[in-house]
């Protein structure tokens, strides 16, 4: 099986034969560094390897589609609830350049006591299975070969079937695991001696199989209310979880530290934010970093969270970071839609290749006095003083018992609000048992005592191998649910994947979802309800506003409303116009300025509108100047046979008119007028007749004698592009389609 | 739970004032490696049935197989030795396949007693 860029991914295909499927790869793969990177006119510093295949920046237009690759791993997270689904999404943020795919759990998965079996559905994530394991991770050994680089796959081990679930990742190719105890005591009340018990075996076999780890810690600021209080605790926080993952056999470099700037404006996010990340990445030196967007204040403004993320993005480039997570924009609004997972990876690729080089004209450590210094080491002492304190009160589960932790109060102070947990209480309290002398686990990379035979060094010589050597042994469960799983999904949206019907989605194939903005002259609460209303009538349903913005209390609010469409378009029925490949810009350039190319061009008739022309034209807009073509322009109002006189002064090559439609069809005539005109003077076979305007088809124009016609969204290189095809040769007749 | 408390840190930071930053750094760690000492020696000498189901999973058994197993063994209070330990020892009594020791205990052949009973005669 091979991927193709111009065709879908056989999801079928790839359920084929799951069962004897096995990982191309495992461990962890960072990007390659280029020293120095020269694409084009410029030289970076910060990047890796490029892409073989891959979607540039928008503005890459601009700049000959060049796709810079920052040197961090780029992560998206995915949550639809169907691998079947996250599969396509992954395939098209890859292309975008994330590298790191994460795949959130089922809600309530990690209370669950035991494995999953089968492709039943998840709600704000999937069910992570052996199976969904297996199908995303073929998808992603294909889609890796494809855009030619590897790709880290990865979710949680967290919960109270850590164990189990590292096995599971260790043997089905998973790249990278949360892996934190606290998180399970803090966030999912799980008892905290079986958190840690669990958490020493799941990172041992983690490690051997270099998986990469991330821990938890972040989540203490996206749960304490003054998240930029708790930075003293962040620092203790990954001090246990590295500190144990090490003692556990994780090397330093499998380790990452999950990092978010605790602040965000409209605080003084830079001034609060760099000390910590400067004082962290000194406290931490050698292990990984892996820097989060600060979600704790996201509201639903898509726009407000990529400035956030854009400002932690500057953090990340100012200090360091190895992962750079991104989250989409809309999280705050809804499960986050497909083309927001792309969204959130562009603003991180388009960042790091803005700030590219940052540190070579910045220096953060030249004063050893500055306020970044001593805010960074005051930092440091106060989670020294909080370490102190946990073995003063007798260590770390008294210390959780007490409340130390995600207490709003900047440690020393204490704000009496922290999450305690009781040491006997939590989910599978009282559930670890002491190993008896003659403790044994016949398996390899098992951490803690084990009471082999002497003579025996590796566990799984006792049984000829274990799956983690032998994959064959892995005995397969396919689906367990007749009616949950994926091949009934796949049944019921197979007209939209296979046949010719095309519904808009943003989670699951075919789901209908659309997203509408309007303007509303109202105050807040009328507008919303007008909103709904307005959707309503435009057919959408299960209308719902997602996002509201007061633009003045009582000149208007900015509305987005999401509702689904219950209609699909058939495919078959529609006519599409063949799609015009433009000529590379140098290629147009070159021919342009050796055949001197002229123009001559003009508003005509009665109409003073300029701005449309002027934007192919100029060369501040883009337009075509920008290849040498030497442009006579007229201006506006222009008489048709002033248009011909001038072209035939200057010897042009070409003519351009731009016309607006009226009712009594003045544009038709004009173009008719334009040709005529030229054929009178005989001159209509040595010149190009291009007419334009927003309402303007190359249809309309073709009829009214025209080579070609331009309308809305026409853009210089679109029509320089034409010209010189036509000049070459490669275009016989533009029109010929068109019948008189 | 912690009770509420003003910010004492001029006053607690004495002893850190004069310390370099190196030194802060070494403090920092050595604390977290006394603060995480006694977490590691409790996992040393504890499992738990994720982790014995864990092991099962890497012996070969399905996760349905590698619960309802340790579910048994649990209830003989036996995954203090190990629940590939138990399976291994049957396999070697009965001269039986390992996999058909795991199915033979899941299928509640074998008594409390009689797994009990495996290990009376010593270490495998």
């Amino acid at each position: 099986m091979e991927l193709r860029p111009d065709e879908k991914i056989d999801i079928e295909a790839l359920l084929e034969d799951i069962e004897s499927y096995r990982p191309k790869r495992k461990g962890w793969t960072w990007r390659k560094p280029v020293d120095q990177l020269n694409l084009e006119d410029f030289t970076y510093y910060n990047m890796s390897e490029g892409l073989e295949n891959s979607i540039p920046l928008p503005a890459a237009r601009s700049f000959k589609g060049i796709d810079p690759q920052p040197e961090p791993v780029i992560t998206t997270e995915i949550a639809s609830g169907r691998f079947e689904d996250d599969i396509r999404r992954m395939r098209m943020a890859a292309w975008h350049g994330a590298d790191h795919l994460m795949v959130i759990r089922t809600a309530g998965q990690s209370h669950f006591d035991g494995l999953i079996e089968g492709t039943p559905e998840g709600v704000g994530g999937i069910p992570i299975t052996r199976k969904q394991l297996r199908v995303t991770r073929r998808a992603l050994d294909l889609i890796e070969e494809e855009v030619g680089r590897p790709l880290n796959f990865h979710s949680y081990v967290s919960g109270v079937a850590g164990p189990e679930i590292a096995v599971l990742f260790a043997e089905e190719g998973v790249n990278g695991a949360h892996q934190d105890p606290q998180y399970n005591v803090l966030y999912r009340n799980v008892n905290m001696f079986r958190s840690f018990v669990d958490a020493a075996v799941a990172k041992k076999v983690m490690a051997s199989v270099d998986m990469l780890q991330i821990d938890g810690a972040h989540n203490a600021n996206a749960t304490a209310r003054k998240a930029w209080n708790v930075m003293p605790e962040l620092f203790v926080q990954h001090a246990i979880n590295s500190q144990f993952s090490m003692k556990a056999g994780m090397p330093k470099e499998l380790i990452a530290l999950s990092t978010v700037p605790p602040a965000a404006a409209p605080a003084p996010d830079l001034r609060l934010n760099m000390p910590y990340a400067v004082a962290l990445r000194e406290l931490f030196d050698g292990f990984k970093f892996r820097a989060q967007q600060n979600t704790k204040y996201m509201e639903s403004s898509i726009r407000e969270a990529t400035v956030t993320h854009t400002l932690n993005l500057l953090i990340s480039a100012l200090t360091s970071a190895d992962i750079q997570s991104t989250i989409t924009p809309d999280e705050g609004r809804n499960v986050p839609w497909h083309y927001n997972n792309i969204m959130a990876v562009d603003t991180a690729k388009q960042t790091f290749a803005a700030l590219d080089g940052i540190k070579k004209i910045l220096n953060l450590e030249e004063k050893e006095e500055s306020r970044l210094r001593e805010d960074a080491r005051e930092l440091k002492e106060r989670a020294v003083l909080f370490m102190e304190e946990i073995l003063e009160v007798g260590g770390y589960f008294e210390a959780v018992s007490q409340g130390f932790f995600v207490d709003s109060g900047r440690y020393p102070g204490r704000n009496d609000d922290g999450i305690a947990r009781d040491k006997d209480g939590g989910v599978s309290a009282d559930s670890i048992i002491p190993r008896d002398d003659d403790y044994m686990a016949p398996v390899c990379n098992h951490y803690g005592y084990n009471n082999l035979p002497d003579g025996v060094d590796k566990g799984c010589d006792l049984i000829d191998g274990c799956s983690l050597e032998h994959p064959e042994m892995i005995d397969f469960i396919d689906e367990l649910d007749p009616e949950d799983n994926v091949n009934n999904r796949l049944e019921e949206t197979r007209e939209f994947r296979k046949g010719s019907k095309l519904k808009p989605e943003v989670e699951w194939a075919a789901d209908g979802w659309v997203n509408i903005t309007m303007f509303l002259p109202a105050e807040e609460t009328v507008a919303e309800v007008a909103a709904l209303e307005i959707a309503k009538k435009m057919g959408l349903e299960n209308a719902e506003v997602i996002h509201r913005e007061v633009m003045h209390p009582a000149e208007g609010t900015l509305i987005e409303v999401k509702g689904k469409v219950d209609f699909a378009v058939d495919v078959d029925n529609l006519e599409i116009p063949e799609k015009e490949e433009l000529l590379p810009d140098d290629e147009i350039e070159k021919y342009v300025k050796e055949n001197q190319l002229k123009i001559v061009a003009a508003t005509v008739g009665e109409d003073e509108h300029s701005v449309g022309l002027r934007e192919i034209i100029d060369i501040k807009h883009g337009g075509i100047e920008k290849y040498g073509f030497k442009v006579t322009y007229l201006g506006t109002s222009v008489p048709i046979n002033k248009v011909v006189d001038a072209a035939v002064e200057t010897n042009a090559d070409v003519i351009m008119i731009s016309t607006i439609i009226t009712h009594n069809d003045v544009h038709r005539q004009n173009m008719q007028k334009l040709h005529d005109l030229c054929i009178e003077r005989g001159l209509r076979d040595d010149v190009i007749l291009i007419g334009g305007g927003t309402q303007v088809t190359d249809d309309i124009a073709c009829e009214s004698g025209m080579d070609a016609g331009f309308g809305r969204g026409t853009h210089g290189d679109d029509v320089a592009s034409f010209i010189v095809k036509k000049l070459k040769g490669e275009i016989e007749d533009a029109c010929e389609n068109i019948e008189e | 739970m912690s009770p509420e408390r003003k910010d004492d840190f001029q006053k607690r930071r004495e002893h850190l004032a004069d310390l370099s930053d190196q030194e802060l750094k070494e403090r920092f760690w050595d604390l977290a490696d006394q603060i995480v000492d006694p977490l590691a020696d409790l996992a040393k000498t504890h499992t738990s049935p994720s982790i014995e189901r864990s092991v099962l999973i890497r012996m070969g058994f399905n996760s349905l197989d590698a619960k309802a197993i340790v579910k048994k063994i649990h209830e003989a209070d036996l995954l203090g030795k190990g629940a590939g330990h138990v399976l291994l020892k049957l396999s070697e009594k009965e001269g039986m396949e390992i996999k058909d020791a795991g199915m033979a205990i899941k299928d509640g052949k074998y008594s409390d007693k009689e797994l009990a009973d495996l290990f009376s005669g010593g270490v495998a």
